[in-house]
């Protein structure tokens, strides 16, 4: 996640559920938690009854605002507005907490001379290139010295340190304009201010839980951002009851992101090998249609640094100072895990030309439009249901009939297995018009093999086996792992060098003895390859190899080298199975405040990040109150209720030798290890493909223009403008005037796949419905309980009314409007069936993540008369 | 309660039995009206709890990601109820609606069972053999693959890739699964476009 990654160093929350009882305030934002996250949300209201102030703001009353101090509805798509007015305030009353921003962000930094601020360019920053719709952020980056070190002034005078730059970038958020574009009273804005201020500083901490409430929007990741940078200001990143907590939606998505299953990444946030390409000086080519395949005739060039090699690779997406100096050791563990032999040959070069290259955007929802123009032939879903739960469904259910062939494993037979043969209410599906081949392939239950999930708080929680899975079922460990058998068999006499990564690929989890009680004899060691997660030492110290099987564990990652003499899985987990017989994923003591042995948080089992932060910088903690992670001048090294984050016996009042790399070029009070500076970013000369900092675009679709820039919506997104199926509403087109939102019931899953065959919990909630101001209500003649039409340019739905004052209409610029909201977990498939919310939502892509925006669009409610 | 607590008061306990038996023999004889015995029968006093000899097997929710610890009770090979397990920090035992029903999750009547095949242009389903639809997998992975790679970009530069074939989740499934496919998939196979549920 870059908005957490950019502005602290790791793309995971920065603090842990249980913590929350330790703050003194608690701002939800983005996020129902009561709701969707209710056994987290237990953890509020506990602090609220220890005497926290619960603050929620949210276009929706839920149980989460019932239960808050403080209720603020807000317009839909206005965050930045919200909490950048809270920076200026903070900035202009001198009212951050000054020793902390001061030593432990770069607020001091200079930035360079030819830098330009979106409110010098009319919402956008230097770097833009209106023809592609994407920055170069050269400019962005930090004046430096003959050496390449930051010049900063602490006395935050210089026109260009990021304190001044700040300040200008934020000065026309003032509470007015908070009134404008958020539909919040002054009054009601302030009081969440004072309430933050209040709670912060040496004495006090406030954490901030956001959900996708900011995620699925088309400037997600600069929402968040802004929420990250608040906290620095206000001093509350690795501190106790501080932080940014990450609410995730499903068991192991923080687990699919650091062992990712994402396009773009490598285990551990190494970046996936790049050859990208742009359309050719003078091609004019839309931005939505961002580079996939090289275009017959069309001319293109190469962009950015080659990659070509491994030491390109290093080059370009490593770092000489921070933590990332250790990126060789990383990537070369990664492809002696994956290559075996092969890595040790030109020291790793010839396995990292193994590594396939990505040219453009392979992310989900822009593949699903090379799907729909049939250009993927062939799919695998596992666990996931597009054609239901992906933005845009109905585009998405074309898509998958473009197929050659389609493998689903799933539970149930779920919308995207059945889409050549039914649709939702009016879509006519003719199968023998679908040529897609489906293979549909019975999966098992969590309860059915065992593995570790990463929850929402970076922690790997190992389970058990309860029983066999039924009938064919089997895990996806068996599936891949036996498919990848198949398949070395398939390419084991090919010639061909392109296919030499299948044979080189090490590939042998055989359990030594079958299961005891299990009627699986073929199903594949979970514990080998958590062990292969973890590292081992790839050669004995005489240079033989060790086999997988019997080499020694890694204890952590800081053992890992860049000599091929071990291999790791992801460095980031490494410390998870560190000696044989010791799984601490499956470690079940729960004692202890912040229960060290119960599961595993990466890294090294740190709870809280970045708690260097916590202590003041000689190293003492900021207040009795708060204490956490703190310098003992006796044993000289660093000590508390955590695992250091940070180089244990480095002392507070380190000064780096010029010339330092690595971890050594940090000073003793540089808290933010990851970063090449150490410092927490309120700045972000580099990461982002959407500016330094956030600055506030209405949604893709709004009901009022931009009062800040001409730039409507933000200038780095992609709207596949020219996609008829992707049409969008115009500001003030009154065929669309409402604004809709949409969330999540706590009785069901997402689209649906793992709740909709479950009577228990269709009798809890059994049918779509839509939330609907009584004064909107009574402008349209809909009667509570009647049901209603939704319509986008996209498509339209039918939900049941729901009237109700949960949702109310807004004043902006003495203009009323209207805003909606809708649960989105049904679909023509299961015990519960109904519209498919996701039909009425676009395909936006937020520019860093390809993200869409379901959380703020425009549409239309009208009583559907005449249907039952 | 955690583990250790629970062992002492297990132990504390130990000694109860002969005592809870003396109270029901003075329970039996003060309820002891006529030839009957009130209120219970002989049958209800004998009833125990269904996982009174269960074995308890530790599992995480499957749900959203706040990883609630649960206790699968499992005897003779069968799954008889899923509960919040009180030993985690996580939970302390409580469950939301759908974590309380994971147990319908798993077992349920609607669960697809066997391979389910659909041919080209074909109006049903047919079931298949595990191992013909394996086999018929890797063969179409083999020959999409083999007329879809990329070696090199026009421009030269090596890309080892296959944009023709996708692959499409991963956040409900375990840390070590999603680690082999993007294995497999990406580092054997070339295939790039390998995404899951944080897209979205």
């Amino acid at each position: 996640m870059p908005g957490l990654g950019t502005t602290f160093g790791r793309g995971g929350a920065t603090t842990f559920p249980q913590d929350l009882v330790n703050s003194d305030c608690i701002l939800i934002m983005g996020s129902n938690m009561a709701e969707a996250h209710p056994v987290a949300f237990a953890n509020v209201v506990k602090a609220k009854e220890r005497g926290a102030k619960v603050i929620h703001i949210d276009p929706h009353f839920s149980r989460t605002s019932a239960l808050a101090n403080l209720y603020v509805p807000i317009r839909a798509g206005s965050d930045i507005v919200f909490l950048g007015a809270i920076i200026r305030y903070l900035l202009e009353q001198k009212a951050f907490f000054q020793e902390y921003v001061l030593h432990y962000t770069n607020i001091a930094t200079l930035i360079r001379e030819d830098f330009r601020d979106a409110e010098d360019l009319d919402g956008v920053f230097s770097g833009y290139d209106p023809e592609t719709g994407t920055y170069d952020p050269t400019s962005w980056d930090y004046e430096r010295d003959a050496d390449g070190r930051p010049l900063s002034d602490p006395t935050l005078e210089h026109p260009r340190c990021v304190y001044q730059i700040m300040r200008r970038h934020y000065a026309r958020y003032t509470p007015e304009l908070v009134e404008q574009v958020c539909g919040v009273p002054r009054a009601l804005w302030q009081q969440v201010v004072d309430t933050l201020i209040a709670n912060s500083g040496r004495e006090r901490t406030s954490a901030i839980c956001y959900a996708v409430g900011w995620t699925q929007q088309s400037k997600g990741v600069q929402i968040i951002r802004t929420a990250a940078m608040l906290q620095l200001l206000l001093g509350n990143i690795g501190r106790p009851g501080g932080g940014v907590m990450a609410l995730r939606g499903h068991a192991s998505i923080q687990g699919s992101t650091d062992v990712p299953t994402l396009y773009d990444l490598l285990s551990g946030y190494m970046p996936q090998p790049a050859a990208l390409l742009a359309p050719g000086p003078g091609t004019r080519r839309p931005r939505s249609e961002e580079v996939q395949a090289p275009v017959a005739g069309e001319e293109m060039r190469p962009v950015g640094p080659s990659q070509q090699t491994l030491a390109e690779y290093i080059a370009a997406v490593g770092q000489k100072t921070g933590w990332w100096a250790n990126l060789p050791a990383y990537i070369r563990s990664l492809l002696k895990a994956w290559y075996g032999s092969y890595a040790d040959e030109e020291e790793g070069e010839r396995s990292y030309r193994f590594l396939p290259k990505i040219i453009g955007d392979h992310s989900h929802l822009a593949t699903s439009y090379e799907m729909l123009d049939g250009k993927v032939r062939g799919y695998f879903l596992f666990g996931q249901n597009p054609a239901a739960g992906s933005t845009n469904a109905r585009m998405q259910r074309k898509a998958l009939a473009q197929l050659d062939w389609l493998v689903v494993r799933d539970l149930y037979e779920v919308e995207s297995a059945a889409f050549w043969y039914r649709g939702p209410e009016g879509e006519v599906v003719e199968p023998r018009q679908i040529k897609t081949e489906v293979f549909l392939l019975p999966a098992a239950a969590s309860t059915e093999k065992e593995g570790s999930f990463t929850n929402t708080q970076r922690l790997l929680q190992w389970r058990d086996k309860a029983v066999d899975p039924p009938g064919d079922a089997r895990s996806d460990l068996w599936f891949v792992y036996h498919l990848g058998k198949r398949l070395k068999a398939l390419y084991a006499d090919s010639p061909h060098e392109r296919d030499l990564p299948i044979k080189a690929l090490t590939w042998d989890y055989e359990r030594e003895t079958p299961e005891p009680g299990s009627r699986i004899l073929d199903e594949p060691d979970a514990l080998l390859v958590l062990k292969e997660i973890n590292g081992y030492y790839a050669r004995t110290p005489d240079g033989k190899e060790h086999s997988l099987r019997e080499a020694p564990h890694v204890p952590d990652f800081t053992v890992l080298k860049a000599d091929g003499s071990t291999a790791c899985g992801s460095w980031i987990y490494s410390g998870v199975y560190p000696e044989p017989g010791r799984n601490r994923a499956a470690s079940r003591d729960p004692s202890g405040y912040t229960f060290p042995n119960w599961g595993f948080a990466w890294p090294a089992n740190r709870r809280i990040l970045y708690n260097r932060a916590s202590a003041d910088p000689q190293g003492r903690p900021w207040s009795e109150r708060k204490k956490y992670i703190w310098w003992d001048e006796e044993r000289r090294q660093w000590t508390g209720y955590d695992v250091p984050d940070f180089p244990l016996r480095k002392p507070p009042d380190y000064t780096p030798p010029p010339g330092a790399t690595g971890i050594d070029a940090h000073s003793g009070s540089d808290p933010f290890i990851m970063k090449p500076d150490g410092k927490g970013w309120l700045f972000a000369p580099t990461g982002l493909k959407d500016g330094p900092l956030p600055t506030h675009y209405e949604a893709a679709e709004a009901p009022i223009t931009n009062p800040l820039y001409h730039r409507q919506s933000n200038p780095a997104a992609r709207y596949y403008r020219d996609r008829p199926d992707n049409r969008l509403a115009a500001v003030g087109d009154e065929r669309y005037p409402i604004v809709a939102t949409t969330y999540r019931l706590t009785e069901h899953h997402l689209s649906g796949p793992m709740t909709r065959w479950l009577p228990w919990l269709n009798a809890l909630q059994p049918a779509l419905f839509v939330e609907i101001s009584p004064e909107l209500a009574a402008e349209r003649q809909i009667r509570h309980g009647d049901q209603v039409i939704i319509s986008t340019p996209r498509g339209e739905i039918q939900a049941r009314a729901l009237v109700t004052r949960r949702l109310r209409p807004l004043r902006l610029n003495g203009r009323i409007v209207h805003q909606i909201g809708l649960p989105f977990h049904w679909g023509f498939q299961g015990k519960a069936t109904g519209s498919i919310t996701n039909d009425l939502t676009h395909m936006v892509l937020e520019p860093n993540v390809s993200i869409e925006e379901a959380k703020a669009f425009l549409c239309d409610v009208r009583p559907a008369r005449g249907r039952s | 309660m955690s583990s250790r607590k629970r062992e002492e008061a297990e132990e504390a306990t130990a000694a109860l039995p002969l005592l809870v038996k003396t109270l029901q023999e003075v329970a039996d004889e003060a309820l002891e009206i006529g030839s009957k015995r009130q209120p219970f029968s002989a049958e209800s006093r004998q009833k125990r709890p269904r996982i009174r000899d269960a074995h308890v097997v530790h599992s995480v929710c499957p749900y959203c990601a706040v990883g609630c610890g649960l206790n699968v009770y499992v005897k003779d090979g069968q799954v008889l109820d899923i509960e919040g397990n009180p030993d985690s920090p996580i939970n302390h035992g409580t469950l939301c609606p759908k974590g309380a029903a994971t147990f319908q999750y798993t077992v349920n009547p609607s669960r697809l069972t066997r391979v389910l095949y659909r041919a080209p242009y074909s109006d049903h389903w047919e079931e298949k053999s595990l191992d013909w639809a394996m086999e018929q997998i890797a063969l179409r992975v083999k020959q999409t693959r083999d007329a879809t790679f990329v070696e090199r970009l026009p421009d030269g530069r090596e890309v080892n890739h296959t944009l023709a074939i996708a692959s499409l989740g991963g956040a409900t499934l375990d840390v070590e699964e999603n680690y082999l496919m993007k294995k497999l998939f990406t580092g054997a196979l070339g295939i790039v476009s390998i995404e899951n549920q944080a897209r979205i």
